[in-house]
């Protein structure tokens, strides 16, 4: 059955018309262009298909598209500044935090969420926060110190701002 | 060390910023207009005649355009023998081959109308394991093993589950053994694996009604996909185009020929229309290849001075349902059977057997982490025997200069520092001490470590090609078909050309990702042999671009091209700058004052090609290493010894990689595998029942975590420089994955005084075998 709905992604108001079966990862990536969310299991067990989702992480995979109706939905793309990149994401690139790079929009969707109800994680709790999100490719350590390296510049630019 | 401009230096990764912005694409993100859908059915047995096949009901629902199945493709693939058929035909092998597959306009209707397609099967004996396999009245997997096409290197057994024996002799076993004060024998296992790339794979195929096919593929091996995918369709290589983005990981799994043909089968039958097949998860657990299963029996006789003498070693390789690819696997690992030691008098007999089991393949470390896993844990029992400490009864025995290795190879200087990469582990592990008291009596602390060594496992004619292109305002673009998954090739291969051009990084591009039509000749990204070989070819692609050069500023500046240098800018005359040629004034031809140009275009080629030869079909002896890496590593761990946790206090990993491009990404490359290693020790196993794999998902297949991480991780690089490496390199892909596990194995050992001889080294394994020890 398809049904005419409306998603809020990245600020912006889409309609789109969607089955009633869909995810909103399969809607966000065929319907919206929007392909920095991957599928890595389709079952809610990798996280390469992060996005924020009122406010934190979750695995749109596991959400149907009906149900992210009214919802504000975030994705890599949305966090992306026109003109640089987050600092974030610098700071994956800085500490060689990318290796095959399929994993990194769900890791750097983890940190973004992290790091803004935790602006100074210890190493368990970054640990513990990205746990959800698998990689083969970096064996984590590099991740880590990224989102530590993140964490610093971030409160740099915050105590710029003060 | 030398003084570099653009090596042994963290340049930041060329890719970075597409892959943190999710502007690379993957397979998955392509979508052309028009395109089709497609599904595959898969057996549910695993071994059974197929009867019949009935498409009609699926052919007739709508949206669907095209159904395939082995009665319209009957074609089969392989890159060393040629035994997989792209759909069952006559049987099923294994429980998730490919029957029949589907293309429609939705990837709904593709599911739903593989449901309507009707298999009647009649069940065969079942070859679950190594042993049913050997048996002397076993069922034979392949009953026409002896028609297949495969290369000459490889020994298939007439009559039996045998694709390939590969034997090595060397000096006089007989006599070793005579000779030997004591002799040890053991037998050791391992379990199939799978690579778990987080990328799913994917292809996406047209095939025009001109009978020009064009591929994209989640893909190692553009160039060997071209060439695989031609030999099975019967087309010419030019009228195959492969082109390939972004791969979310491979590690063996995507090298070779994997699941295109699917697509292109499909593609065959609605010509003109693209069709796109993306694998699920549980389709990569099934429907890819998988790491061999292994079972070994090592027997070595030491004399008394605890010097090895002899040593016979038998591997038995569980090939799965068809070898294609694996059947190097056992030739790779039978030459190195012995691992890195220097012993005289060897016997190694190598198999591997067909069965009803998921396909082996190619995988990280190829062979050597199957084969160190059997012989370092044997090196760990002698020397706790021998009461001699392990780490000094390794530095006694290991390939050292002047040595000769299994095959016969003599070991130089330049062939690497094993004792080097002893030492430095032993020293992090703070060796020799015991291990900190843990508070808690139930608590058991060890130490162990283990050596390894691998070379790329390739056949003698694996050829490489490079370009760099100069640019008007001299910048570069430098070509090349080794491919990005994820080990920074790109990055490295870059700063490779920079060095050989004496220009900043900053002034090159790569255009790293391949397309068989516009991109030089790569054999295949495997066998961590792209930096090296590909970096070779580069070096001689930027010396032809500077004879080019020469030619035309020796006529302008009336000197022999012999008289003349470039540095980054200028072409110069030695010992006289003054003399020279700014570099854009004559890379697109040199114009002298009147108009009149000379010259052109710069574009410099260069190809490498690794000097290797076959193999002695009786002995094994030969020269089929290009070069070797040598390592070491070592674990720290505690065992709670009333539940048989295991805690990974410490992990440490050296080798001897030669000099190092890219600290950043090499480190990325040790961490990553090490991290993989700890997975193939503790956790991974693919489990079987009734023949059926049990876990094909992340629910019940476990790989490590964040949350796994060891307390400390160590990697330390010995910089021995290979002569043959560009600028002195050598290959670390693969590596840190290898000695892993018996690292740990002997750590645990150390801990308890428990030998556990099976992987994964999981706490119940632990558990069951401290009571048995009780
Ligand atoms: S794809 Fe959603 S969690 Fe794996
Ligand atoms: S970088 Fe490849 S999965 Fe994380």
């Amino acid at each position: 059955m398809s049904k005419d709905i409306t998603l809020n992604v990245n600020g912006i108001d889409h309609h789109v018309n969607i089955q009633g079966n869909e995810t909103l990862l399969k809607v966000l990536r065929d319907k919206l262009g929007l392909t920095a969310a991957k599928e890595g299991c389709g079952a809610g067990e990798c996280g390469a298909c992060a996005v924020i989702y009122n406010g934190s992480p979750a695995s749109s995979c596991l959400i149907l598209a009906v149900e992210a109706e009214g919802v504000e939905i975030l994705t890599l793309e949305g966090i992306t500044p026109k003109d640089h990149l987050h600092p974030i994401q610098q700071a994956f690139i800085d500490k060689g935090a990318v290796q095959c790079g399929f994993c990194t929009p769900g890791m750097i969707i983890t940190t973004y969420s992290l790091l803004k109800s935790n602006p100074d994680p210890s190493e368990d709790e970054i640990k513990k926060a990205i746990s959800g999100n698998l990689c083969r490719c970096t064996g984590y350590v590099q991740i880590i110190e990224a989102i530590r390296e993140a964490a610093r510049r971030l409160k740099r630019v915050k105590g710029r701002r003060k | 060390m030398k003084n570099f401009i653009n090596l042994g230096r963290d340049v930041n990764r060329l890719d970075g910023y597409d892959k943190v912005s999710g502007n690379a694409k993957y397979i998955a993100d392509y979508e052309f207009p028009g395109m089709l859908y497609a599904k595959v059915l898969r057996s549910p047995h695993p071994h059974a005649e197929i009867i019949s096949i009935n498409t009609s009901a699926a052919e007739k629902m709508e949206g669907v355009i095209a159904v395939t199945h082995s009665g319209k493709c009957s074609h089969k693939m392989g890159l060393y023998l040629v035994d997989r058929p792209v759909f069952a035909t006559g049987k099923v092998r294994f429980k998730g081959e490919p029957v029949a597959a589907v293309a429609a306009l939705t990837e709904d209707i593709a599911a739903a109308a593989i449901k309507k397609i009707k298999v009647k099967y009649k069940m065969l004996p079942l070859v679950d394991n190594i042993e049913d396999a050997l048996d002397k009245n076993a069922t034979l997997v392949h009953p026409d093993l002896m028609k297949y096409s495969y290369l000459p290197i490889y020994y298939p057994k007439k009559g039996t589950n045998i694709f390939n024996h590969f034997p090595l002799r060397k000096g006089d076993i007989k006599k070793g053994f005579k000779q030997s004060y004591k002799i040890y024998e053991n037998e050791f296992t391992l379990p199939q694996i799978q690579h778990v790339p987080m990328e799913p794979h994917g292809a996406i195929a047209k095939w025009d009604r001109n009978d020009k096919l064009t591929v994209y593929s989640s893909v190692q091996s553009p160039f060997t996909l071209r060439n695989l995918l031609r030999l099975a369709f019967g087309l010419s290589h030019k009228d195959v185009r492969v082109i390939a983005p972004y791969v979310g990981g491979g590690f063996g799994g995507k090298a070779g020929i994997n699941m295109e043909p699917l697509a292109v089968a499909l593609a065959k039958e609605a010509k003109g229309k693209w069709i796109k097949l993306i694998f699920s998860r549980e389709e990569v657990f099934l429907g890819t290849t998988v790491r061999q299963a292994m079972r070994a029996r090592v027997k070595t006789g030491i004399a008394k001075n605890g010097r090895i003498i002899a040593e016979e070693i038998e591997m038995i390789f569980d090939g799965g349902a068809y070898a294609e690819y694996g059947t190097n696997v056992v030739r790779a690992a039978g030459y190195t059977c012995i691992g890195p030691y220097d012993i005289k008098n060897v016997k190694g007999d190598t198999y591997g057997v067909y069965t009803n089991h998921l396909v082996g393949g190619a995988f990280r470390g190829f062979g050597h982490g199957e084969l160190h896993w059997a012989v370092e844990s044997q090196m760990d029992i002698i020397a706790n025997d021998l009461k001699m400490d392990p780490a000094e009864f390794r530095r006694l025995n290991v390939l050292k200069p002047g040595s000769i290795n299994s095959m016969g190879e003599k070991i130089t200087k330049h062939t690497g520092d094993m004792v080097a990469c002893i030492d430095a582990v032993a020293k992090d592990l703070k060796w020799g001490k015991p291990s900190k008291k843990p508070a808690k009596p139930y608590i058991k602390r060890g130490k162990g470590l283990a050596v390894l060594e691998k070379a790329p496992a390739m056949p003698a004619n694996a050829t490489s090609c490079a370009r760099v292109k100069f640019n008007e305002d001299a910048t570069v673009i430098v070509q090349f078909s080794g491919m990005e998954i994820g080990q920074g090739c790109i990055t490295a291969l870059t700063q490779i050309a920079a060095e050989r051009l004496k220009m900043d990084v900053s002034k090159l591009h790569a255009a790293g990702l391949p397309d068989t039509d516009f991109s030089p000749y790569e054999w295949q990204t495997v066998a961590s042999r792209i930096t090296w070989a590909v970096g070779n070819a580069i070096i001689n692609a930027v010396d032809d671009a500077h004879e080019k050069i020469k030619k035309v500023a020796s006529k302008v500046l009336k000197v022999k091209a012999s008289q003349l240098d470039i540095d980054g800018e200028k072409v110069f005359v030695i010992g006289n700058k003054g003399k020279s040629i700014a570099l854009p004034l004559i890379i697109m031809g040199y114009q002298y004052p009147d108009g009149h140009t000379i010259g052109g275009p710069v574009e410099g080629v260069g190809t490498f090609t690794p000097h290797l030869t076959n193999l002695d079909a009786k002995t094994g002896q030969g020269h089929a290493a290009a070069e070797w890496t040598f390592g070491c590593e070592g674990a720290e761990i505690e065992v709670d010894t009333r539940t048989g946790e295991l805690k990974i206090l410490n992990l440490v990993g050296a080798f001897d990689l030669g000099t190092v491009i890219n600290p950043s990404t090499a480190r990325g490359q040790i961490i990553g595998g090490m991290i993989q290693g700890l997975g193939s020790a503790v956790l991974e196993e693919l489990k079987y029942k009734d023949g059926k794999i049990a876990n094909p998902s992340f629910v019940d297949y476990k790989i490590p975590t964040a949350a796994d991480l060891p307390d400390k991780i160590k990697h330390i690089f010995i910089q021995t420089p290979d002569d043959g490496g560009p600028f002195g390199a050598r290959a670390i892909g693969e590596h840190p994955m290898i000695s892993i596990p018996p690292a740990i194995a002997n750590a645990i050992y150390d801990a308890t005084g428990v030998r556990i001889k099976a992987l994964p080294l999981t706490d119940e394994k632990i558990l069951s075998s401290l009571k048995e020890k009780k």
